[in-house]
């Protein structure tokens, strides 16, 4: 199959970008949407032409590292799924399939679809751990967790930073992820006593980023990749809520 | 930090102000509706509940000023909420395509609520000031007066509504503003939950389908008003 790609081409973070129209060479069906940039890739470099620039790690959904607006949607149409996992079949032949980078002020791209999501690291730095005294090793059974907190954090923690959350977000809120990071250490018996400063550093950590606001439109839940759910956020507006009264 | 200092310039905490405020607003217009409702006990019952809130003109004046301070506090919160949503996607995607899975509602918080403030303007204006070149019926609603059974004189709330509303114009901006509120409403209720902590995995599902069905109510009570008295209800007491 050929399709026609779209794609934001950008220098560098600071020059202006624009949209270059490529057609493909004949793809695989069954390649996976990044297999596809690189067989691309191969064609530019071939004539001569500066390959795409994207993001990749894994290339199996489990690292948050790829991450592409595919004709407007973060990671492509489809549930659950990164854009390592969105295969080629999924398009029709002739298709124009629009490429850019996901987009928003706290995101700045870096080159063409590459941004810079080190934001997220910053909220991690804040308040994304626990503290513990890492020496022996501690019996197995000592801190029991019920079986439901248990699934709820691991739900919570399924979350890969991937930022499709603030890309599809009309506001480009990051509270999607900053609550999953919240509440997987929350849930849990570790997480109790950092729990109220936890969310108050985290969340004016996000605010300085300059995210915008949750304005529960549940685009987040849609793009993402973990299917992490609304309800998270719910949870840490509460922690912050007692966290405000509690005056941490 | 302090705890005003958080609740004030902090993104979750204007959620907040915005969801205890909504809340607050919510309530009273479920009460309005109720006590509205009451125009279909006849000229009796609504003209003794108007007589009953008026009694104490201080604690109206409370009642007024803790309304005012809630619609201000919401609205300054809105247009916070919003300008900070609008900056924080300097670029947008190409075509500017719908986000995913938004509602109509949703994405139009700010207008929708914008409309119902003009709405309430006017409303106070017609039926709490009473001005009279605003009711477009060439009376003054101030002078319409009865005799309670006590004989007592007191405003004929009754014959005001009929006659507010007996002009269709004046009707129809009712339909219309009590609609946009509903709309704010169908999204607001879901968002106030939210902002709240109560969407939850546990209560989430069952607020989400309530929500809408709460906005519809409020939109049938309010609405039934000015329908019945286009359809001829109290024309009697016109004459
Ligand atoms: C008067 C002008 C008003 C404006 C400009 C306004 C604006 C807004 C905006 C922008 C939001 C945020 C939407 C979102 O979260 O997506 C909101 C939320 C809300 N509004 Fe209003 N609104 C107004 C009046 C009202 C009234 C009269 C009521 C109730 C009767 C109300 C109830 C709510 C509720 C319950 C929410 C949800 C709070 C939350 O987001 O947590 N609003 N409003
Ligand atoms: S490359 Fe790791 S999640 Fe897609």
């Amino acid at each position: 199959m050929k399709v026609t790609l779209k794609v934001w081409r950008q220098q560098s973070p600071n020059s202006a970008g624009r949209f270059e129209t490529y057609p493909t060479p004949d793809l695989n069906p069954n390649m996976s949407f990044l297999e596809m940039l690189d067989v691309v890739n191969d064609d530019l470099t071939r004539q001569g032409k500066e390959p795409i620039a994207f993001a990749h790690d894994c290339r199996e959904g489990i690292c948050g590292t790829c991450g592409l607006s595919i004709n407007g949607r973060p990671h492509g149409e489809g549930r659950g799924t990164a854009t390592c996992q969105l295969y080629m079949r999924h398009f029709t032949e002739g298709q124009t399939i629009t490429i850019e980078p996901f987009r928003a002020g706290p995101f700045p791209v870096l080159q063409d679809l590459i941004v810079d999501r080190s934001a997220f690291d910053r909220i991690m730095q804040k308040g994304g751990f626990v503290s513990v005294r890492t020496g022996s090793c501690q019996d197995a059974n000592a801190l029991p967790v019920a079986k439901p907190a248990a699934e709820l954090a691991m739900d919570a923690a399924a979350c890969i930073g991937c930022g499709a959350c603030v890309a599809s977000c009309k506001n480009a809120s990051a509270m999607l992820f900053v609550s999953a990071k919240v509440s997987q250490l929350g849930l849990l018996p570790q997480g109790q006593p950092e729990r109220h400063r936890r969310v108050l550093a985290m969340v004016a950590q996000m605010d300085r980023e300059g995210f915008g606001n949750c304005t529960v439109t549940g685009s987040c839940e849609e793009a993402c990749p973990k299917n992490i759910s609304l309800a998270f956020i719910a949870r840490m507006n509460r922690d912050y809520a007692v966290a405000l009264l509690k005056g941490e | 930090m302090n705890l005003i200092g958080r609740l004030f310039c902090s993104s979750v905490g204007k959620k907040l102000i915005m969801a205890a405020t909504g809340l607050g607003l919510v309530l009273f217009v479920f009460g309005h509706m109720v006590g509205n409702l009451q125009v279909f006990l006849g000229p009796e019952a609504i003209n003794r509940y108007a007589e009953l809130l008026h009694f104490s003109p201080e604690l109206l004046w409370v009642v007024r000023l803790g309304m005012l301070t809630l619609i201000g506090l919401h609205i300054w919160a809105a247009f916070q909420v919003s300008a900070e949503n609008r900056v924080a996607r300097p670029v947008g995607y190409d075509g500017s395509p719908a986000p995913v899975e938004t509602t109509y509602a949703s994405r139009t918080m700010l207008m929708s609520g914008l409309i119902v403030a003009a709405f309430v303007i006017y409303h106070l204006l017609h039926y709490t000031v009473r001005v009279e070149a605003i009711n477009f019926t060439g009376r003054s609603f101030a002078d319409l007066k009865e005799l309670s059974e006590a004989g007592v004189e007191r405003h004929d709330v009754f014959k005001m509504v009929i006659l507010g509303f007996s002009k269709p114009l004046v009707s129809l901006f009712y339909v219309v503003g009590v609609g946009l509120l509903s709309l704010h409403l169908s999204h607001g209720l879901r968002a106030m939950f939210q902002s709240l902590g109560l969407l939850t995995h546990r209560c989430g599902p069952l607020i989400r389908k309530l929500a809408p069905v709460l906005a519809w109510v409020l939109f049938l009570g309010y609405v039934s008003i000015p329908l019945a008295v286009m359809l001829g209800f109290g024309k009697e007491a016109l004459n």
